[in-house]
């Protein structure tokens, strides 16, 4: 007991002197994920109002041929602006990028419009341009609106009712609710909770291995009257203590940037108070001792500090593959689910920021199996740990 | 008491350790010499245990390396060939972190770590972090932190490698102290003059195998070489001949 709690107190202290360390758990995993997400949510709140509210310009190829349209477009706030001379340099202009969408009025438009011939227009747009793809959706609803108005005056000059070109009125209800509609974007916190704990105990990881190894301070470590797994016990448990610590700040910082975004203008409403990050860190802390575990035992393997950084890099990356899976198949929670680390955080996670009933069993089943499999791979690494080839 | 009886070590296909047996007693100091690649450390890693032998078996006060490796480390002191050191920590923290991992009284620790930067003579940078250290001050904390818990058997490798003449001085004065206090000192290295000026016995190793194991003057008529130097190079090449 005495040797593990010596290796585990001079690994808090070493690691605590180590800017690397620190610079990795405490900075860049808590750090990185609100920043990130910060930065996306600003973004497509942006995106968002801009939609609604901001006008847009059009330009437009033969205006003087349909000067009632050109007013319509102005009254439904779609700016009006010179377009290039000619139908072939709309094209040009599209596919250049100088336009993202250019309306062209040929000079029949109103010939043909009086003599109700359907009256042609040509709208250019670039449908592999997102941002293109957006302005002609909106050129061409207006059109289309335009359109309606035109066949509804027409009906009436004749005497018919334009209602009857609607028989069927669609009436869309989205039942989602503003703290469901959070998840989606959300989703993705789940994951930055999981890099920022990896990411705090990677370099203790290293050390305690490839690191040790490496500095030639492994062998004389080794020919002391200890026993090998008390060391790697220390040393795990340190690792985890450090992992804990970015857990909590990565938690913490969310909570502050979620505070001061403006989600509500997205309809958002994620329900990510102060219990629910006590809750998602007594979640996540089963997750701990699994990823210091894991981590140890791919730097153990590693021969250099180098080699041991470019293998947990992929580490890092591997809890968000099942998350990618179910997100990409839009599964819904089951239980088989919960036997699978950082999927069943994800899950679980997700559902507290929907606000929805958690399943105990489903927390039950998450909680143990992550313990378990840390507990295997912990007794794998004091394993490892007694075989010749630790020393390179 | 260090005793080894026949160890065979390979690695992959090299047959590093073949058939290495010798004793170094108590009080005594006990080199082993040998060309670069001869079997020395590897000898020396299967004596501090982090090492098991292929066969054979080697024990440290009665206490067999594999079968009861924890018994035989209580008793040794090892500075293994280029030890590091935890380059965030001073060096009477690197001192003190060993002290507790061998189960010093707690009361005991700090006398004891500051007795032993006194033996070593490394007061002046004792508080300073290791990082930057030359390899004469790594050296010298690395042997105090080998030593602090007092074992009975001190193992070291290649200890003078990388220091100056000074440091050189200063070890051997330590080791032939630690030889009057009783202690069983193992230590290898390649130059010659080095362990005659030390050693009580020698025991020279070529090729994975004991060439000769007998006492300077024993070495010099054996090989019926007067000069060190040739009588070391005329051991080797018995070993070699046969081979």
């Amino acid at each position: 007991m005495r040797t593990f709690l010596t290796v585990f107190f001079k690994e808090i202290l070493d690691n605590l002197r180590d800017r690397r360390t620190l610079t990795s758990a405490l900075i860049m995993g808590p750090i990185f994920g609100p920043v990130l997400f910060a930065f996306v949510i600003n973004m497509s709140i942006d995106r968002a109002l801009d939609d609604a509210e901001s006008s847009m310009e059009l330009p437009v190829v033969g205006q003087q041929y349909a000067p009632n349209l050109m007013r319509f477009l102005e009254s439904r706030n779609i700016d009006i602006i010179e377009g290039p001379d000619d139908p072939d340099g709309a094209a040009d202009a599209v596919k250049t990028g100088v336009h993202d969408v250019v309306l062209v009025v040929p000079e029949a438009f109103g010939e043909q419009l009086s003599d109700t011939i359907p009256a042609r227009v040509e709208l250019y747009s670039d449908e592999a341009n997102s941002q293109g793809e957006k302005e002609a959706r909106r050129a061409r609803n207006a059109l289309y609106a335009y359109n309606q108005q035109l066949a509804s005056i027409r009906l009436s000059a004749r005497g018919i009712n334009p209602r009857v070109l609607s028989p069927i009125n669609v009436d869309e209800i989205d039942v989602s609710t503003p703290s469901g509609r959070s998840a989606i974007l959300l989703g993705m916190m789940s994951y930055f909770f999981i890099f920022a704990l990896l990411m705090g105990g990677m370099y203790l990881a290293i050390d305690t291995t490839a690191g040790e190894r490496e500095r030639g301070s492994l062998e004389p470590l080794l020919s002391l009257p200890v026993t090998r797994g008390q060391l790697i016990l220390g040393k795990i448990l340190a690792a985890c203590v450090f992992m804990a610590a970015s857990l909590l700040l990565s938690l913490m910082s969310f909570y502050v940037v979620l505070k001061f975004m403006p989600l509500e203008q997205l309809g958002m409403t994620p329900n990510f108070g102060l219990p629910v990050v006590a809750l998602a860190f007594l979640l996540l802390l089963p997750f701990i001792l699994l990823g210091a575990s894991l981590m140890t035992l791919v730097a153990s393997f590693t021969k250099s500090y180098k080699e041991a950084q470019t293998w947990l890099s992929a580490v890092l990356i591997a809890p968000t593959l099942p998350i990618l899976v179910v997100s990409i198949l839009t599964l819904r929670p089951q239980i088989e689910f919960m036997f699978v680390p950082s999927l069943s955080q994800h899950l679980i996670l997700v559902d507290m920021v929907k606000n929805e009933p958690l399943n105990g069993l489903h927390i039950a089943i998450s909680v143990c199996s992550t313990l378990a499999i840390g507990a295997l791979l912990t007794w794998v690494c004091a394993r490892l740990y007694r075989r010749e080839g630790l020393l390179g | 008491m260090i005793k080894v009886d026949r160890i065979h070590k390979s690695f992959g296909k090299v047959h590093a350790v073949r058939g290495v047996s010798f004793e170094a007693p108590d009080g005594k100091i006990t080199g082993l010499l040998g060309p670069n690649g001869a079997g020395k450390s590897t000898t020396l890693r299967v004596l501090y245990t982090v090492l098991k032998p292929d066969q054979g078996h080697a024990s440290i006060d009665g206490a067999d390396v594999v079968e009861d490796s924890l018994a035989a480390r209580k008793n040794i002191g090892a500075l293994p060939h280029g030890a590091g050191l935890y380059p965030h920590l001073t060096a009477r923290e690197n001192i003190a972190y060993y002290a507790n991992l061998c189960a010093l009284d707690k009361s005991e620790i700090d006398d004891r770590v500051s007795s032993i930067i006194a033996l070593l003579e490394i007061e002046d940078f004792a508080d300073r972090r290791t990082k930057g250290f030359s390899q004469g001050q790594r050296t010298k904390v690395a042997l105090a932190r080998a030593l602090v818990h007092d074992p009975q058997n001190v193992i070291l490798d290649e200890p003078t490698n990388g220091l100056d003449v000074m440091a050189t001085r200063s070890l051997r004065r330590l080791i032939l102290k630690l030889k009057d206090a009783g202690r069983c000192v193992l230590f290898s290295s390649h130059v010659m003059q080095e362990v005659a000026a030390l050693c009580d016995d020698i025991c020279i190793i070529a090729n994975g195998q004991v060439a000769i194991d007998d006492s300077i003057d024993g070495i010099r008529q054996r090989t019926g070489q007067d000069d060190l130097e040739e009588a070391f190079v005329a051991a080797i090449q018995l070993v070699e001949g046969e081979a």
